[in-house]
C-alpha cells in the first residue's frame, strides 16, 4: 500500500501541490487526472523518489528503487540514437554494472516482451525506423521486463494510435491481473473511466480520490 | 613514382608520430562517437580550450616537460569538465553561451601565460609539433590508448543507458553520474595526450570529426565507433603525408585530412548525406 500524507511538492518556489493525504493499495490500478501544470507528473516522480517533498511523507510500504518502474513520456528521447529494439530493453532488463553480464534468461525476456507489444519482427530494428506508436510499444516492453511491484505511467497514450493503444492497455490490464500497482497518468477521461477503477483527480492545489470531473472539463 | 607517400616514414621521428597519433585513432574517436550521441559536441570545444591554461602552468613551474604540462592539462580540463557539468545542471541544458564564456576565457588566459614563458613557441603547443614528440609524448599517446579502450569497454553498457536515456538511468540504479564523470576523464586524457603531435587546439579533432562522418556510414552504435577508428587512422596517415610534403604543421594537415573524410561522408555516405537525400526513395 502506499500512503500519502500532508505531501507537498514545489518547483523552485512554486506550490504545485499541497495537503495531499490518500491511499493506493497494492495491486489497484488508479489513473491521474488533472490539468496541465497541476503536478500529475510531479506526483509520479515523487511516488518514484526523484523529486524531494517540501513536506508530508510517501510510504511505499517498504518497497526500494528497483521495485519501481517509472515509464517517462517517451518524447525527450533521441530517437535517431543508433541502438536496436531489443538492445533498448535488454539494457533495462537487469542493475546494469560494469561486470554484469545480459545472460540467457534475460534475453528471452526481452524477446517475449518484445513479442508481447507485437513487435517479434522488429528485434533487431534499430528505433530510428520505429512510427512514434512502435517506439512507445519498445518503451511498455521496457517496463516488462522491469518486472516491478509498482509500475508509473506519465502520458502512455500521447502521440500513439487507436490500434496501440489497445494493445497497450491490455498490457496495463495483464499487469493489473498479476497484482502489480499501476499508476497512471492519462489525459483521455472516457478510456478512464472505462478501464481505471481508481482515479486521483488533482486541481488547483486541491485533489479527489475517485470523484472524475464532468464531461465538460475534457477538454483540459 | 608514390615516393611521397613512402619517404616521409623513413624518418625516425616521422615513425614516432605516425605510431603515436594511430594510437590515438583507436582511442580517441569512439569516445568522439559518445559526446557526438550525447549532444555534448561543444564540449569537445571547451575542453581543448580548456586544457590550455593548466599545460602553461606546468610549463612554467617544470619547464619543457611532457608529464608536466600533461598533469597540468589533465588538472585544468577536468576543472573545466566539472565546472561545465555545473553549469549544464544549473542552466538545464541551456549552458551553451556560457560555455563559450569559458572557453574564450579559457583560451586567453592560456595564450597569455605561455608568452610569458620565452621558450616555449605557442605555434607549437597550439597546433603541433611532431619533431618534439619525445619518448614521452609517444608513451603518453599509447598509455592513453591502452588505458582508454578497456575502460570505455567496461564502462560502455552503463554509458549507452546513460546516454540515451539519463532519467532512466537514474530513476533505476542512480549512479548515472558515475560513469558520465569516467567517460569525461577519459575525453580529457586523450585531449591532453595528443597535445604535442597535434597541438592543443587540433587534438579535439581526431577525436571529433571522424565520430561526426561516422553517423553518415552506419546506424549501429559498434558500427559507427568502428567506421570512426578506421577514418581517424585514415586522417593520421593522410595528415602526415600532407605535413611532410607541405612543410605545415601536423595538427592542421591531419584535422584537414579528417575534415575532407567528414565532408565525403556528408556528400556521399549511405546515411542521411547530401547525396541520399537527393536520390529519389527506392
Amino acid at each position: 500500500m502506499i500512503a500519502l500524507s500532508g505531501v507537498e511538492l514545489r518547483h523552485g518556489e512554486r506550490v504545485i501541490l499541497s495537503g495531499l493525504s490518500g491511499q493506493i493499495e497494492t495491486g489497484s490500478l488508479t489513473a491521474l487526472v488533472g490539468a496541465n501544470g497541476s503536478g500529475k507528473t510531479t506526483l509520479l516522480r515523487a511516488i518514484a523518489g526523484l523529486h524531494p517533498l517540501t513536506s508530508g511523507r510517501i510510504d511505499l510500504g517498504g518497497l526500494v528503487a528497483a521495485d519501481i518502474a517509472l515509464l517517462a513520456q517517451g518524447s525527450h528521447l533521441d530517437r535517431s540514437f543508433p541502438i536496436t529494439c531489443s538492445d533498448v530493453v535488454a539494457l533495462a532488463s537487469t542493475r546494469l554494472g560494469p561486470f554484469r553480464s545480459i545472460g540467457k534468461d534475460r534475453l528471452a525476456a526481452t524477446k517475449a516482451a518484445l513479442a508481447r507489444v507485437g513487435l517479434a519482427e522488429m528485434e533487431s530494428r534499430p528505433i530510428q525506423a520505429l512510427s512514434a506508436g512502435q517506439f512507445q510499444r519498445v518503451l511498455f516492453a521496457r517496463t516488462i521486463v522491469q518486472d516491478a511491484h509498482l509500475i508509473l505511467l506519465d502520458e502512455p497514450f500521447t502521440a500513439v494510435d487507436a490500434v496501440t493503444t489497445r494493445l497497450l492497455l491490455s498490457v496495463i490490464e495483464e499487469w493489473h491481473a498479476q497484482g502489480r500497482t499501476v499508476i497512471a497518468v492519462l489525459h483521455d477521461i472516457e478510456l478512464v473511466r472505462r478501464h481505471f477503477p481508481h482515479t486521483l483527480l488533482l486541481t488547483d492545489q486541491s485533489a479527489s480520490w475517485d470523484a472524475l470531473p464532468n464531461p465538460g472539463l475534457q477538454a483540459a | 613514382m608514390l615516393d611521397f607517400l613512402w619517404e616521409p616514414f623513413a624518418l625516425g621521428f616521422m615513425r614516432r608520430a605516425l605510431a603515436g597519433c594511430l594510437a590515438l585513432s583507436v582511442a580517441a574517436p569512439p569516445l568522439g562517437v559518445f559526446l557526438v550521441l550525447r549532444r555534448m559536441s561543444l564540449m569537445s570545444d571547451v575542453l581543448q580550450h580548456g586544457v590550455l591554461p593548466g599545460i602553461a602552468i606546468g610549463a612554467i613551474f617544470a619547464g619543457l616537460s611532457v608529464w608536466a604540462m600533461g598533469i597540468g592539462g589533465v588538472v585544468a580540463g577536468l576543472a573545466v569538465a566539472l565546472v561545465a557539468g555545473w553549469l549544464a545542471r544549473r542552466t538545464g541544458g541551456r549552458e551553451d553561451s556560457q560555455l563559450a564564456g569559458m572557453y574564450l576565457l579559457a583560451l586567453a588566459a592560456g595564450v597569455a601565460l605561455i608568452s610569458t614563458q620565452h621558450s616555449i613557441d605557442l605555434t607549437h603547443l597550439l597546433f603541433g609539433n611532431v619533431l618534439a614528440v619525445d619518448d614521452a609524448a609517444l608513451f603518453g599517446m599509447a598509455g592513453v590508448a591502452t588505458v582508454t579502450l578497456p575502460a570505455l569497454a567496461l564502462i560502455w553498457r552503463p554509458l549507452v543507458l546513460e546516454s540515451l536515456d539519463p532519467g532512466f538511468m537514474a530513476a533505476t540504479s542512480g549512479r548515472g553520474g558515475l560513469w558520465h564523470l569516467v567517460f569525461l576523464m577519459l575525453v580529457v586524457l586523450c585531449v591532453v595526450s595528443g597535445f604535442v603531435a597535434l597541438g592543443t587546439l587540433m587534438s579535439v579533432g581526431l577525436m571529433m570529426l571522424p565520430a561526426i562522418a561516422a553517423r553518415h556510414w552506419s546506424d549501429s552504435l559498434a558500427g559507427q565507433v568502428r567506421v570512426s577508428v578506421l577514418l581517424a587512422c585514415l586522417s593520421s596517415v593522410g595528415g602526415l603525408i600532407l605535413s611532410y610534403n607541405l612543410d605545415i604543421p601536423a595538427g592542421p594537415a591531419i584535422v584537414l585530412t579528417a575534415g575532407g573524410l567528414w565532408v565525403v561522408s556528408l556528400l556521399t555516405g549511405p546515411l542521411g548525406s547530401v547525396w541520399r537525400a537527393a536520390a529519389p526513395r527506392a
